[in-house]
């Protein structure tokens, strides 16, 4: 039995496998199928300071091994969530982790602060990457100085672990990873969805009402992968990886090229219990191959020089 | 209610028209309670153009043989794949999902349960469900041509069965909503599935006398489980979630333009 125990930050996970905001709702959901109390961490849906009620339908396109969604942050707004929501998860046996979006700046950090107020969310994860609403979101994400200011602005607020959500949608992935670690973020996670699009060819509509969507599942993991590695060279901070991850092999790539721990997003919706199957899937890895603990695996790439 | 994910056993695959089959699954323990209107999410066979799970309304559940029955309608490569399982492969659900149909109070006698297409699917199962609860259900199924007619023995053991068909190959000719029982009777509560035309039409039929009536809807999924809120559905209170507040819905508290 290998150690499984990571830290992001000053913040340690029972083990690295985590569940992705939007894809694992507020964690009951998935109860029924598994103990949700083995997770290392659960990001609940992108919860901003007012309510929002999100992209008219059609919000969803199925791709080859993957999908298109734009959902554009339907939730109930923040005083919602303190009200209604924490009351009901805050005794899980894992780490709730709060994603934060908004629309301004000031909606960021009004956001982040009341969430800081909340005694069991140790954390809150930034996103200045969703690419499914028009103001804010992924317009922050894109440049360094847009993200550099998000980030120095709720940094003053919240005094928690705050870790910043980064957009694939850009040149140069470790730039932004730089600027938000400069403005002291205490680590980034990546990647959030690929600006996509699909059309009918019968109707020759778009699919999604909104045209372009956020594409996930394991189609993207190349990609992800190699801004992981990317990153991993760039900065010093943990990096949380994420982007097609549906089986064990695919965490402990994500692993080796430098992530810190993991998140599982869109398969959730194909294997409800794959998150569970993931860390066993690490600990017999870990096992096979020596490893006393997962946390040697970090970055720990065989490459010839 | 809690969910299950489970790996039943197909049992009968029959092939009902070119492009309907029926599914019938089986477990070695007995099935979880389900009711009428709920749905299953199957597993296809995760090839890059069937990634999702595909939602599929439970069609009729046998107690006596433990037996789970899938409509099909082959529409393209998932719901082909899912036709294509032969007895003894086994085939992976989440079950029972979303809500189900009202059961009628009891003094409340004419119900009219009306299915189009693949749409009748789930009303089998709820005409089963008044029948066995002492009702005498009405029901009306529409389709192209009396070949694209289902399971029409079955229903015809738990009510009676009125037919339309567009070629007039079969009952009366045309749609479901020009059928002369919806001019010459009166009822308490009305139950559809069916294309989104149809049940418009039906809602609006209903809304002007004033009768009671939830629609089925079929919206695309992604979980299936209140998880992704893919599956919306503009209603009074806002865009609502198909897969779990639905996929019933009582006319009243959508927001359609009838
Ligand atoms: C709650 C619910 C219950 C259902 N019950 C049944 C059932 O009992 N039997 C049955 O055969 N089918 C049922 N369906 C529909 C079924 O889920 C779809 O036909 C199936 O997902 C299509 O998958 P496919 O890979 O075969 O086709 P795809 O290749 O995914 O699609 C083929 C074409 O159909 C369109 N399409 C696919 N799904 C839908 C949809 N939900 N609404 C509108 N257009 C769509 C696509 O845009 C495409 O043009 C139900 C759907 C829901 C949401
Ligand atoms: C339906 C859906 C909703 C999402 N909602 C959010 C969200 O609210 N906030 C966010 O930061 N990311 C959101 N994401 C992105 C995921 O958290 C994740 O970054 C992305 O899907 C890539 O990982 P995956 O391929 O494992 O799904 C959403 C993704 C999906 C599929
Ligand atoms: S399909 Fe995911 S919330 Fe309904």
């Amino acid at each position: 039995m290998a150690n499984l125990k990571v830290n992001i930050g000053s913040l340690e996970l029972k083990n690295p496998v985590m569940t992705a905001s939007g894809t694992f709702g507020y964690g009951s959901e998935y109860a029924d199928f598994m103990d949700i109390n083995r997770l290392g961490g659960i990001f609940v849906k992108g919860t901003t300071i007012e309510h929002r009620e999100g992209n008219p339908y059609p919000r969803m396109a199925e791709t080859p091994s993957g999908m298109l969604n734009a959902v554009g942050l339907q939730n109930k707004g923040a005083n919602y969530f303190i009200e209604k929501i924490y009351p009901e998860i805050k005794d899980y046996n894992t780490h709730m982790i709060v994603n934060v979006s908004g629309s301004s700046i000031e909606s960021y950090v009004e956001c982040a602060e009341k969430i800081s107020g909340l005694e069991k969310i140790p954390a809150i994860e930034l996103n200045i990457s969703c690419p499914n609403v028009k103001k804010g979101g992924m317009a922050f994400g894109v440049s360094c100085s847009g993200a550099a200011e998000v980030v120095r602005a709720v940094r003053k607020v919240y005094s928690k672990i705050l870790i910043v959500k980064l957009s694939p949608n850009v040149t140069d992935i470790a730039e932004i990873a730089k600027a938000v670690e400069y403005e002291g973020a205490d680590s980034v996670s990546l990647i959030n969805t690929l600006l996509g699009m699909a059309i009918n060819v019968e109707t020759r509509k778009p699919i999604l009402s909104t045209i372009t969507g956020g594409l996930s599942g394991p189609c993207v993991k190349p990609v992800a992968l190699r801004m992981v590695w990317q990153t991993y060279k760039a900065v010093k901070i943990p990096i949380i990886g994420l982007g097609g991850i549906s089986n064990w092999k695919d965490a402990v790539e994500f692993i080796l090229a430098g992530a810190t721990a993991i998140q599982v997003g869109t398969y959730n919706f194909i294997d409800p219990t794959v998150s569970i199957k993931i860390i066993n899937g690490l600990n017999e890895y870990c096992d096979k191959f020596g490893f006393k603990s997962v946390s040697e695996l970090t970055g720990n790439l065989a490459i010839t020089k | 209610m809690k969910k299950y994910m489970l790996d039943l056993k197909v049992t009968e695959n029959r092939n009902l028209h070119a492009s309907y089959c029926l599914l019938k699954l089986t477990s070695d323990k007995t099935l979880p309670d389900m009711f009428p209107g709920q749905f299953v999410q199957v597993l296809v066979n995760n090839m890059p153009t069937t990634f999702l799970r595909r939602p599929i309304s439970i069609n009729y559940i046998d107690k006596n043989t433990n037996e789970l029955w899938l409509l099909i309608k082959k529409i393209g490569d998932g719901t082909q794949a899912i036709a294509n399982h032969q007895p003894g492969d086994y085939v992976n659900l989440l079950l029972p999902l979303g809500n189900s149909f009202t059961l009628p109070a009891t003094q409340e006698k004419k119900h009219l349960l009306i299915g189009g297409g693949v749409g009748t699917a789930p009303m089998l199962f709820m005409g089963a469900y008044l029948r066995e609860s002492g009702f005498e259900p009405t029901f009306l199924l529409g389709a192209r041509s009396k070949k694209d007619l289902m399971q029409l023995d079955v229903f015809q053991r738990f009510g009676t069965l009125y037919t339309t068909t567009e070629d007039g190959s079969h009952g009366e000719t045309g749609f479901v909503i020009n059928h002369s029982i919806l001019t010459n009777n009166t009822f308490d509560r009305i139950y559809t599935c069916g294309p989104k035309p149809m049940m418009m039409a039906i809602a609006k039929y209903a809304a002007g006398r004033g009768i009671s009536c939830e629609v089925s809807l079929e919206n695309t999924m992604a979980c299936g489980i209140g998880a992704c809120l893919c599956c919306v559905e503009n209603t009074t209170n806002g865009h609502t979630c198909v897969c779990t507040e639905g996929p019933v819905f009582n006319i009243n508290k959508l927001t359609w333009q009838i």
